[in-house]
């Protein structure tokens, strides 16, 4: 099997590692790893900022760059969840039409491909530390993941899973949100990180980096006892090609 | 940046660390989302009950001259009089003409959101009438000079010890007064009032257009001794409030109590069909019916933004919003807050003056997986921001980093022009502002591109 790997951009730009631990994942299943370097961003901050025009300028962009037909996987609920959700609104009746609409139906947000598509659950990772689960909002609303995460977590040798309260309430990112309206965006990501430190847990774990970008955040500013990971980053450990 | 976006900001910082709101609400709504989970269990297939009831409210939004036609006839046929109220001033003029041509010295009013938007109480106060609140909560936020911080639930924001507290100031009655002994009291009080006044004011839940009446949902009976005592009952309802017929009634009611309060069906549901009939026992001589559009015909001429005008007003989307429990309802200094408020207000008061309360979400969706009628809310919010920005209301230094945005993302080159160490002095000379004390800024490094082109040497 051969796949198109679609790394969004600040992933690209903030968390390489994820990116590369991803590789790592689909060589382990024998799947052969294209990556175009020229794409960039899918264009959901400017689309969910209101500049449509902007938005619609960097989709174009994106779905040149990944219409080869092949499956496209990623690690990002909302980037995907953009593309499935949200281009037609820029897309639907123009001339990207049928190729925006073979992209979506090609393209998967990693936990999701492993578990429902490739049914794989069990990847050999070892992960001998406590963790909590945060579920994105658009993992869980937009994308709409289920159990997915916890299934592949649950494989994971040596972990310890504990639910932290409102595992599914919003981090308060939100994308430009989280500079528009810093003083709320921030209220909640403390009440979430709070949330997560009463579980006594080492690690957040989520599918979506935004979220742990913005978790992190404001970990690290009041140094608190509690680090983030992304999914793809514990199934990668404890083992190698 | 709008006087009102200016004052929202300086609103939110203030409440969205304060520990004792948070605690607040964070109880009183952990009650109700108790009570609906249980209420939910009445349906045995709620998704089906939710799409039928989108269904019909959708129905009426494309066609809500027709039906407010047909509602118009049938109601006057029953001797109601109908008043057609463009805006707010309309409305209260409306209201203040009834008063005096009935002579009115004393009004009760029952719990209506609409009253609130047409800013009702003061007008009267000033013309002499005395207004009282009958609805508990209501009660409670008049008693404190206050706002209602919830559509549904007024009082919200207050503690049972803060309410003792309250009534203990206002009527010296014992500090530690229970929630029993508070209604039991309050009741006395007003009981009296009800007997004495000379107009009942009420909203309207829902407006039954195949036999011309309206009904209103309520859990204290303080709604029906409006209606029923005073000689001259006025109701203030929203046009968009129509649904086709009396038969919708069985699922709209008990869609709105099982998302409003979790019950299954709310303890008083009055429909009334006009003023009192010679050969009826009760009811009031007259009876008028103020129709306020107030910008909900400028909500209905946007192509995608009219949905929200299916919205039955139950406060879901209120509760499950962790943007309203984390700044709560006065925050957003408008009538309807939470989202469904953040959706239709710059609609009704202006986009240039409210669209950044269109901008105060996460999108997280969690409004959108619970409206009653299938409102796609934060999808809606997507469109006002689109607007705002087409409009030209949006700050004009973010709409450069939009396009310095667009331009580098369009172009790989641009991106691999600068080291990380470049990117992060970049980011923050021009996001540390924005980004706050309270948080640390993500740190670049080298992307996952270039390492990729260095290992496969290209």
């Amino acid at each position: 099997m051969e796949v198109d790997l679609f790394i969004p951009c600040f992933i690209d730009q903030l968390y390489p590692d994820t990116g590369f631990n991803l590789v790592k994942i689909l060589e382990k299943l024998g799947i052969q790893v294209h990556y175009n370097t020229k794409q960039t961003c899918c264009g959901q901050m400017a689309f969910n900022s209101g500049y449509w025009d902007e938005a619609l300028s960097l989709g174009e962009k994106f779905i040149k760059d990944f219409s080869t037909g092949r499956i496209i996987v990623g690690p990002s609920a909302s980037c995907i969840g953009m593309v499935k959700n949200h281009y037609p609104k820029l897309f639907h009746n123009t001339s990207h039409h049928n190729t925006y609409k073979e992209i979506q139906s090609n393209i998967f947000e990693i936990s999701d491909f492993l578990v429902n598509h490739l049914h794989i659950t069990n990847l050999g990772a070892r992960f001998p530390h406590k963790v909590t689960v945060h579920d994105s909002c658009s993992a869980l609303r937009e994308y709409g993941l289920t159990h997915e995460v916890r299934t592949l977590l649950a494989n994971v040798k040596d972990i310890e899973i504990v639910e932290m309260n409102e595992s599914d309430t919003c981090c308060g990112f939100g994308g430009t949100f989280s500079v528009k309206n810093e003083a709320i965006s921030t209220s909640m990501a403390e009440q979430k990180v709070k949330n997560a430190l009463e579980t006594g847990a080492e690690f957040i774990v989520s599918t979506e980096s935004s979220c742990l970008l913005h978790i992190e955040a404001y970990i690290k500013k009041h140094n608190l006892p509690i680090k983030t990971i992304h999914i793809v980053d514990i199934l990668a450990s404890g083992w190698e090609l | 940046m709008s006087q009102q976006k200016e004052q929202f900001l300086i609103d939110t910082e203030r409440i969205a660390f304060d520990e004792n709101h948070r605690k607040v609400i964070k109880f009183n709504i952990s009650k109700y989302d108790l009570a609906v989970d249980k209420g939910k269990r009445q349906y045995a297939d709620l998704a089906l009950a939710r799409s039928r009831a989108a269904r019909i409210k959708r129905n009426v939004v494309n066609d809500l001259e027709g039906y407010l036609k047909e509602f118009e006839f049938n109601f006057q046929k029953n001797g109601g009089q109908i008043i057609w109220a463009v805006d707010d001033k309309e409305a209260v003029n409306a209201v203040l003409e009834i008063a005096r041509k009935h002579q009115v010295k004393t009004v009760v009013k029952s719990k209506s959101m609409v009253s609130e938007e047409i800013d009702l109480n003061p007008h009267l106060q000033a013309y002499g009438v005395e207004t009282l609140e009958t609805d508990l909560g209501e009660y409670i936020v008049q008693l404190a000079d206050e706002r209602p911080y919830h559509i549904v639930t007024p009082a919200m924001h207050k503690s049972k010890e803060d309410i003792a507290q309250l009534y203990h100031q206002k009527f010296n009655t014992p500090e530690k007064f229970t929630p029993e002994e508070i209604t039991y009291y309050t009741r006395i009080k007003l009981r009296e009032k009800f007997v004495k006044a000379d107009m009942g004011i009420t909203g309207g839940n829902f407006l039954i257009s195949d036999i011309g009446g309206i009904a209103v949902t309520e859990n204290e009976g303080n709604g029906v001794l409006s209606m029923s005592f005073p000689k001259v009952h006025v109701a203030i309802v929203g046009i968009e409030k129509i649904i086709p017929s009396m038969r919708d009634l069985d699922l709209f009611w008990s869609i709105l109590s099982t998302h409003g309060t979790g019950q299954k069906i709310t303890v008083y549901n009055t429909v009334i069909t006009g003023p009192r009939k010679s050969d009826e026992l009760d009811g009031p001589e007259n009876m008028y019916l103020i129709l306020l559009d107030n910008g909900r015909t400028n909500l209905a001429n946007q192509e995608h933004q009219k949905l929200a005008l299916s919205c039955i007003r139950c406060g879901a989307c209120l509760n499950v919003c962790p943007v309203y429990k984390s700044i709560g309802g006065h925050a957003y200094e408008t009538t309807y807050s939470g989202p469904i408020g953040s959706v239709i207000t710059p609609h009704l008061r202006g986009m240039e003056e409210y669209n950044h309360l269109s901008f105060a979400s996460s999108l997280c969706g969690k409004c959108t997986e619970e409206c009653p009628v299938n409102i796609p809310l934060h999808e809606l919010l997507l469109y006002n921001r689109r607007d705002a920005v087409k409009a030209g209301f949006t700050d004009k230094s973010f709409n450069l980093v939009m396009k310095a945005y667009k331009i580098a993302m369009n172009k790989r080159w641009i991106i691999e022009t600068f080291s990380p160490n470049v990117k992060n002095i970049g980011i923050s000379l021009t996001f540390s502002n924005s980004w706050g004390p309270r948080r640390k800024l993500p740190v670049f490094q080298t992307s996952f591109t270039e390492r990729w082109k260095k290992m496969h040497n290209r």
